[in-house]
């Protein structure tokens, strides 16, 4: 059975929606390319966890430091689910995260952004995971076996996070004068970052074509996009803000929302390394890294240890 | 042909360009902790379902852990973890004789099985 | 009589507490990822287990408390917990050695109080002590591992032990309103020296050089060290600055 016979089987099974399994025959670029996306996926939940936790100690109730301790933990959670789908195409967990702090593998560039007060807790949940959410249902139907099924996994924990996000501007959004204003504040921050969350426009986007036909990603950037700002125009109203954006205006005709241009500038810098926080957040992640070095290193040496001893015995 | 499908079967062999540091055994040994797979029964009368993996040094921290990721500290839950070069698995149907005995690990894991020397430096 | 359950209930909700927000600064940071998610599981236990015990403190205090008041609202006099928990993190070491010494405690504390005349306080340690044990086992594996790991894990555990054993004496040593409700917890002493000394055993890590050690006490009446200060500005922040508002 000669490769162009393989090629077409498996062009057969994404085709008929039949998943593909880490053992099954699979061309290389497809390999490599769920590889780097569901690495670069976990990473994003591992730093991701950084600009949250920045706001545990300070908290302001405790049913409050609760909910965002469990959904910083989540994340961590999602992470571990990623790196394992990741490892069943043939890279190691260490050498993900040795790409990772060498700045060769890339992260979701919504977590270079500062947290700067409790009301970003809110817009980070209610932006940033919505954007997020839109884009793992999506992944949920994705033809590579292991990261539908961690996307499943995911996608059923993710609802809360967003849902606790808007909450949390809800009640800001009734508060005193500084909390509402601190509320749209955080807003203005978060939202053209969280549009930028879904890449850069289609026409723009090296990836895509492939991607579509081999069914890794299933919705364009530019459909996610709108349908994210459709949704999030309509929830902002119950909150009694306003989104950042002078030309968002309903679009009776296509039945959308118009919205302004992005400062592809900024997408690109940041992108590029710019951001307020890239380096902090990986300073951060290497610190812990190399600090809990010494611990890894005593945990296997003591299995080590106990097997000699078990065998010895 | 035969040797460009060989290459594929083997799984993916880190890039030369990679930031990962040289996988040398006493590092990787030292440095990441063995992978173990994932079973959890949620019920009393199903079966025990795969989840996932993760890392852990023991038995025992694999399944706290497993408890801590992937049942989120149920309990009245079964959970069977075993370490995943211990797994055989069966071979794709498509490959046909075409696979190398030694191919029937769970997956491309570069550290899970010894390659041959011409192999590790494709 | 009230006063003394209240300031009881209150030192032990302060002490979960604090020691949460210690742990809490390993998220998103500890040595692997697994384990991050393991110390941040205990601590939402502790923070459970504050909130439960703040809540019953409310309703014995009565008028306009609330679990929040009390947590966010009194200053660094007020609170009671034991030394133990403000303990600075340290390294990896120090922090599983301090839960493993705190949450050991924690289990002959729950065990005892789960048969308690009060019954709010028996259902909550009735309910807490699962958590606990799970606690104890996990720090427990933790002292083992790092002691009878590597040379240099063995040195950071001894180093931790140092630090930490001068504050685990004032556990045991009943405050006035512990002993107004008879419930002085000399008691446990022996039951937890055993299980700490049988750990700190396997791990190869000898107490003797700690047999007359000179104990810190104050935490449980007020007196802590200037850790808390800073513990308790960082958690009060936003209910200090912005009063009176809902979150």
């Amino acid at each position: 059975m000669g490769t162009h016979n393989l090629e077409e089987l498996f062009q057969q099974k994404i085709d008929k929606e039949v998943k593909i399994e880490p053992k099954d025959w699979m061309p290389e670029a497809y390999r490599k390319t769920n590889l780097r996306q569901i690495s670069q996926h976990a990473h994003s939940e591992i730093v991701g966890m950084l600009p949250e936790g920045n706001w545990i100690s300070r908290a302001p109730s405790l049913k409050r430091k609760a909910i965002l301790i469990a959904k910083v933990q989540d994340e961590a959670g999602h992470g571990l689910y990623l790196y394992a789908a990741a490892e069943t195409l043939g890279q190691s967990r260490e050498q993900m995260i040795n790409d990772l702090h060498s700045g060769k593998a890339k992260y979701s560039s919504i977590f270079n952004y500062p947290t700067l007060t409790w009301a970003d807790m809110g817009a980070v949940g209610w932006l940033v995971d919505g954007a997020a959410i839109m884009n793992q249902v999506m992944l949920t139907r994705t033809s590579y076996g292991p990261y539908a099924r961690a996307m499943v996994r995911i996608c059923k924990e993710e609802s809360f996070h967003q849902r606790q996000g808007f909450e949390t501007l809800l009640v800001l959004s009734k508060g005193s004068k500084e909390q509402r204003a601190m509320c749209q504040d955080a807003i203005n921050r978060w939202w053209w970052p969280a549009l930028m969350m879904f890449g850069p426009r289609d026409s723009e986007s090296t990836n895509s074509d492939m991607s579509m036909k081999w069914k890794i990603k299933r919705k364009t950037n530019d459909e996610l996009r709108q349908q994210f700002v459709d949704m999030i125009a309509e929830q902002v109203k119950l909150l009694g803000m306003t989104l950042p954006d002078p030309n968002l205006r309903w679009n009776e005709s296509r039945n959308h929302y118009d919205f302004g241009e992005i400062n592809w500038d900024e997408f690109w810098q940041v992108v590029k390394g710019n951001g307020p926080c890239n380096k902090q957040r990986l300073d951060a992640r290497r610190k812990a890294w190399e600090e809990g070095a010494w611990v890894r290193e005593a945990a296997q040496a003591y299995a080590n240890k106990q097997r000699t001893r078990k065998k010895a015995a | 042909m035969l040797h460009f499908i060989k290459k594929l079967y083997y799984g993916d062999i880190p890039d030369a360009n990679s930031g990962a540091a040289p996988s040398s055994d006493q590092q990787q040994a030292v440095t990441d902790w063995p992978l173990w797979e994932v079973f959890i029964r949620s019920k009393q009368g199903l079966d025990h379902k795969h989840v996932g993996s993760l890392h852990a040094t023991d038995a025992q921290m694999a399944i706290e852990n497993a408890r801590d990721v992937y049942t989120r500290r149920q309990e009245g839950v079964s959970i069977w973890v075993v370490e995943s070069k211990y797994i055989t698995a069966s071979n794709p149907a498509e490959a046909g004789e075409l696979y190398e005995p030694a191919a029937d690990k769970v997956y491309r894991h570069p550290t899970f099985y010894d390659l041959p020397d011409e192999v590790k430096h494709m | 009589m009230q006063q003394a359950l209240l300031d009881y209930t209150l030192y032990l909700a302060d002490s979960a507490l604090i020691l949460g927000q210690r742990n809490s600064a390993w998220c998103g940071h500890g040595p692997v990822l697994e384990q991050d998610i393991a110390i941040t599981n205990i601590t939402l236990d502790l923070i459970g287990q504050a909130r439960s015990l703040y809540q019953y403190a409310a309703q014995l205090k009565g008028g306009e408390a609330t679990e929040d008041t009390l947590a966010y609202l009194r200053s660094e006099r007020e609170y009671k917990n034991c030394l133990l928990a403000e303990r600075p993190n340290g390294d990896w070491g120090q922090t599983i050695l301090r839960q493993f010494l705190f949450s050991c405690f924690q289990r002959e504390l729950y065990t005892w109080l789960a048969k308690e005349k009060d019954a709010t306080l028996a259902a909550i340690a009735t309910k807490s002590l699962k958590e606990v044990n799970y606690h104890c086992r996990w720090s427990g594996e933790w002292v083992v591992r790092l002691g009878d790991g590597t040379a240099e894990s063995h040195t950071r555990l001894v180093t931790a032990l140092e630090n930490l054993w001068p504050y685990t004496g004032e556990l045991f040593k009943g405050a006035d309103y512990e002993v107004a409700l008879g419930l002085d917890p000399a008691t446990l002493h022996t039951s937890w020296l055993s299980a700490v000394q049988s750990t700190l055993e396997e791990a190869t890590v000898s107490l003797a050089p700690h047999a007359s050690c000179f104990m810190q006490l104050g935490g449980k009446t007020g007196v802590h060290s200037e850790e808390l200060g800073y513990i308790l500005t960082d958690l009060q922040y936003l209910q200090r600055v912005y009063p009176g508002c809902d979150w």
